[in-house]
């Protein structure tokens, strides 16, 4: 049989229904890739031992009817996993092993996959080019000088270079959507409580959601079906019923209106980012879609209110980290308020010491109203743009992000033009809403692009769905060498 | 009742003073499980063993309010007569301790659960109303325990999380006297809600104390420092007179009093500078995105309110009303439920006015000395009802009841089987009492003759033969009409 790896995870669950092979022979498939593939640093930890026994346990006594049968999963390592150490890319969680496992994982493993390692991410998920990380950067397997995006960059490169068949990233202001759409894979946020936010490293609680990282759209469709679900854990999990995305996944678009918002013209954007916005445009509206052109007037303050709202509830979420219970503690310190300073001063890296002062600063009493609580206006104003914009259309059809992959090193002295990579993703984080970021072609490089499609609150199934009658026209096909092995 | 006048006042040399006091008391909340998660909240256990993942903050732990914990604060906000606010915040405090896990306490800051109400007190001048400004919910902290090592501080998280109810008061307490009145209505008023115990050695009740000082007259307020974390009554009193004085002392010197936040040494007696104004620290609040806002139907507040029990001050008019008590005892007798629960069984069953003068005679002296509360009252309400009954029907004098009293004490037994085999009953036949005191007045010819010349004091050497030659059974009263016949003729 052919290399399984670089099959879909909705072909690899077929093989493994049919018994072409098994969940042991795809395992050793898949750790043989991650040994051959340390030049990327994807991984943080490997779990290899405990998914060869998991994938035994499967192939004794095997339940096909599972969504995601004796499936081996690499998963970021912001989610805690039970005994396996969580690091969040930080050196504070550098000898973390929580004795708990996030719901979202659990609800990934309840349905028939395991862990096959945790993925390397920017440090709390703070960055957007996975070179925050304490363990160090990973690199695209587009192109070995190339960031893979971030935060979850470590899922991005690892779905790309088929080191898992699918995986799980987090995305606070488009750390899911832009590694997807540096590497040419399938990424999606969804709605602000769909997946329960229970045993995940917080970096900015409303926020942070969990989401599926894929090659293709059907993937996406049974992870995130996989993933997703009420959780009284969590205060912010929506309670409703389960809906089945795979099953449900249609490429009929008829007649459906894709906004296109004229806010996300912006200036230096390359060209290619706009002819690729044209060609995704033709695609919908030959499938029978209606463009209707809309306004979401607010756009252009979206990334300073992220800028605000992030910082702010980080700078309290990781107020946790002070040596005192867990992680890392600092040797020296002379009494209380030393100990604190020398161990957060050693544990946290340089761009999250920069938003945790940023966080602080927007709440200081004088400052508060001027920032966190205009921001917090702001944000209301944003959500309210795309609230509008919904009542006369489906979704709404922008690129992914102002540029392809950047170089390793690019932009790491210059914060604020890092920031403007999360220009396109943001506002959707600020609203709440679901967006998925699917591989829509190559720049003139021939670095990978994507389209973002947005939609409704809990409008995934409609996303899904136009992203799936998208993918089967678009003739994308990710073509990467694999220089590495 | 004469009514005294209210005379609490700082006398300077420059004037006389007020002072005035709030409060910010923390009662810790009755519930099985903490604020946000399921832990117990069981006072005592070995160190870190009532400790979650969440109440240790561990990554990735979220808060899940218990509702258990937001009924008890609508009934208490409901018995404080308060408005309960249907839409309220639970916001960040951001602060650093090693035995604040988070590195913030969960805790209400604009829009807290429970609003404006009052407290009524009982002063010797009348009855005063204080205004309580706000109620709202928060996290306890854990214990840092310093004591235990010499180089090391030790953190146990077991208090990590409980629900307090922070309650805050007005600026309208004006004596040490006034403050322990309000605490201890505070504190019954949550005891018959059953809504925190109420016990200040276990801490279940603290107080943050607000203390300014102004020259009698004056409408403005002086500035106030706090008095943080004072955990008895006693304390608190003498914190107040402490500071008071102090800041007079400024005032009259010419000097400024600094807003500021002190501490009181119990040792030294004395409250002493913590930080400053300058020094106090940002809290960066801000509303937490882990927890939605807290938002209460109507229904719920009103099928509160119809399962209140019967309050202290209802219950005290209800005592003066149907019992025919004055306000003094119907103010004791309901100053806690189960006192006001143990006299009602025992008004059932004897004589009402009877029974409160016994209960808070004999029975109170009794509790007070073996420091037992009434429902651990070695005498039950049965056996001292019969007790107060026997009194009432003049079988037994009150002298032979207080030595009935402390039989039961000693054998549990009931009263009417004591008297009857100790045969104490009281001996009211007229015609035996008249023969027992001819004898007497025969054997004491002389003194009869002294007492009939205008020796009257001699009366009580006659009743006391009486009562020795009786054992101290005759009836007081027949003894005395009888002497006074027999001494005449």
């Amino acid at each position: 049989m052919a290399d399984i790896t670089n099959q879909s995870l909705n072909e690899i669950i077929e093989n493994i229904k049919t018994k072409k092979v098994s969940s042991t022979d795809l395992t050793k498939a898949y750790i043989k890739n991650i040994e051959s593939a340390k030049k990327l640093n994807a991984f943080v930890t490997t779990t290899f031992d405990q998914a060869l026994d998991k994938a035994k346990q499967f192939d004794n006594k095997p339940n096909f009817n599972q969504l995601l049968p004796g499936i081996p999963l690499a998963v970021k390592d912001l989610f805690c996993t039970e005994n396996t150490k969580t690091t969040a890319g930080s050196n504070i969680l550098n000898n973390f092993i929580p004795s708990y496992e996030s719901t979202v994982t659990k609800n990934l493993w309840n349905n028939g996959s395991f862990l096959l390692g945790k993925l390397n991410c920017d440090e709390f998920a703070m960055g957007s080019s996975n070179e925050t990380s304490h363990y160090g950067n990973v690199i695209n397997p587009v192109g070995d000088q190339l960031v893979p995006g971030g935060s979850s960059g470590g899922s991005s490169s690892a779905l790309a270079a088929d080191l898992t068949p699918a995986t799980i990233g987090t995305d606070t202001g488009g750390s899911i959507r832009q590694p997807a759409s540096f590497t040419g894979t399938v990424g999606l946020k969804p709605t602000y409580g769909l997946c329960s936010r229970w045993g995940i490293v917080a970096f900015a609680s409303s926020l942070d959601q969990a989401g599926p990282m894929t090659k293709t759209i059907k993937d996406c469709a049974i992870m995130l079906e996989s993933m997703s679900g009420f959780d009284e854990k969590d205060s912010t999990s929506i309670n409703k019923k389960k809906e089945q995305y795979s099953k449900n996944l249609k490429d009929n678009i008829k007649g459906l209106k894709i906004g296109i918002p004229k806010e996300y013209r912006v200036d230096n954007m390359p060209k290619e980012v706009d002819e690729l916005w044209e060609k995704g445009k033709k695609i919908l509206k030959d499938l029978g879609a209606q463009l209707i052109d809309i306004s979401l007037p607010h756009t252009k303050y979206a990334l300073p209110t992220y800028y605000i709202v992030a910082p702010a509830e980080a700078s309290s979420n990781l107020a946790r980290y002070d040596g005192v219970r867990y992680g890392y503690r600092s040797k020296q310190g002379k009494d209380l308020i030393e100990m604190y300073e020398k161990t957060r001063s050693e544990g946290f890296g340089d761009e999250v010491k920069r938003r945790i002062l940023i966080g602080t600063y927007v709440l200081s009493s004088g400052y508060y109203d001027a920032y966190y609580l205009k921001a917090q206006k702001v944000r209301q104003l944003i959500k309210k743009d795309f609230d509008d914009s919904f009542t006369k259309i489906d979704a709404i059809l922008t690129p992914s992000t102002p540029s392809s992959a950047f170089k390793i090193g690019e932009k790491t002295n210059d914060p604020v033009s890092m920031y403007l990579n999360d220009i396109f993703t943001v506002p959707v984080n600020l609203a709440g809403l679901p967006a998925l970021s699917m591989p829509a072609g190559v720049d003139k490089q021939g670095y990978p692009l994507g389209l973002q499609l947005i939609g409704k609150a809990l409008d995934e199934q409609k996303i899904l769905n136009i992203g799936y009658a998208f993918e089967k026209n678009c003739g994308f096909k990710n073509e990467i060498k694999k220089w590495w092995s | 009742m004469s009514k005294e006048k209210f005379d609490y006042f700082i006398n300077g040399e420059k004037g006389k003073y007020e002072v005035v006091i709030g409060l910010e008391v923390h009662a810790q909340v009755l519930s099985k499980s903490k604020l946000f998660s399921g832990s117990s909240t069981k006072f005592g256990a070995d160190p870190n063993n009532q400790v979650s993942l969440i109440d240790s903050a561990f990554p990735g732990m979220l808060p899940v309010i218990n509702e258990e914990c937001v009924k008890q604060a609508v009934r208490t906000g409901l018995g404080l007569n308060a408005k309960i606010n249907n839409y309220s915040v639970f916001d960040r405090k951001n602060y650093f301790y090693a035995d604040l896990p988070q590195g913030y306490q969960i805790s209400q800051y604009k829009n807290p659960i429970v609003g404006e109400g009052k407290v009524l007190l009982d002063m010797p001048y009348g009855s005063k109303e204080i205004g309580i400004e706000r109620l709202h919910l928060e996290q306890d902290a854990g214990k840092s325990i310093h004591d235990m090592d010499p180089s090391n501080t030790y953190v146990d998280l077991n208090r990590s999380g409980i629900a307090l109810m922070e309650i805050v008061s007005k600026p309208d307490l004006r004596s040490p006297d006034e403050v322990n009145a309000y605490i201890k209505k505070l504190r019954s008023i949550m005891r018959y809600l059953g809504t925190c115990d109420g016990n200040m050695q276990e801490g279940s009740l603290r107080a943050d104390v607000n203390v300014s000082v102004r020259k009698e007259g004056d409408k403005n307020f002086g500035t106030r420092c706090e008095i943080k974390n004072v955990n008895s009554i006693k304390f608190m009193q003498m914190a107040i007179e402490y500071e008071a004085a102090r800041q007079v002392e400024l005032i009259e010197n010419g000097k400024a009093i600094d807003q500021e936040t002190r501490l009181f040494d119990t040792k030294k007696n004395e409250t002493r500078s913590m930080r400053s104004k300058e020094d106090a620290h940002d809290y960066r609040y801000f509303p937490d995105p882990d927890l939605l806002p807290l938002k209460l139907e109507q229904k719920l507040i009103d099928d509160l309110k119809k399962t209140l029990p019967e309050l202290p001050d209802k219950k005290k008019e209800r005592f003066i009303k149907e019992y025919g008590l004055n306000a003094y005892e119907a103010n004791v007798l309901v100053s806690e439920k189960e006192i006001s629960d143990y006299y009602e069984e025992v008004a059932k069953l004897s004589d009402k006015k009877l029974a409160a003068t016994w209960m808070m005679g004999d029975l109170f002296a009794m509790l007070n000395d073996k420091g037992l509360d009434i429902s651990k009252s070695p005498i039950s309400a049965k056996h001292f009802a019969e007790l107060v009954q026997s009194i009432k029907s003049g079988e037994i004098s009150g002298r032979i009841a207080k030595e009935v009293f402390e039989i039961m004490l000693e054998t549990g037994d009931n009263p009417k089987k004591i008297i009857e085999s100790k045969g104490l009953k009281q001996q009211s036949d007229p015609k035996e009492l008249e023969k027992m005191i001819d004898e007497i007045l025969t054997k004491n010819k002389d003194k009869v003759d002294q007492y009939k010349s205008g020796k009257e004091k001699l009366f009580g050497f006659f009743v006391g033969q009486v009562m020795k030659s009786s054992g101290g059974k005759a009836n007081p009263q027949l003894t005395n009409e009888i002497l006074k016949k027999l001494l005449k003729g």
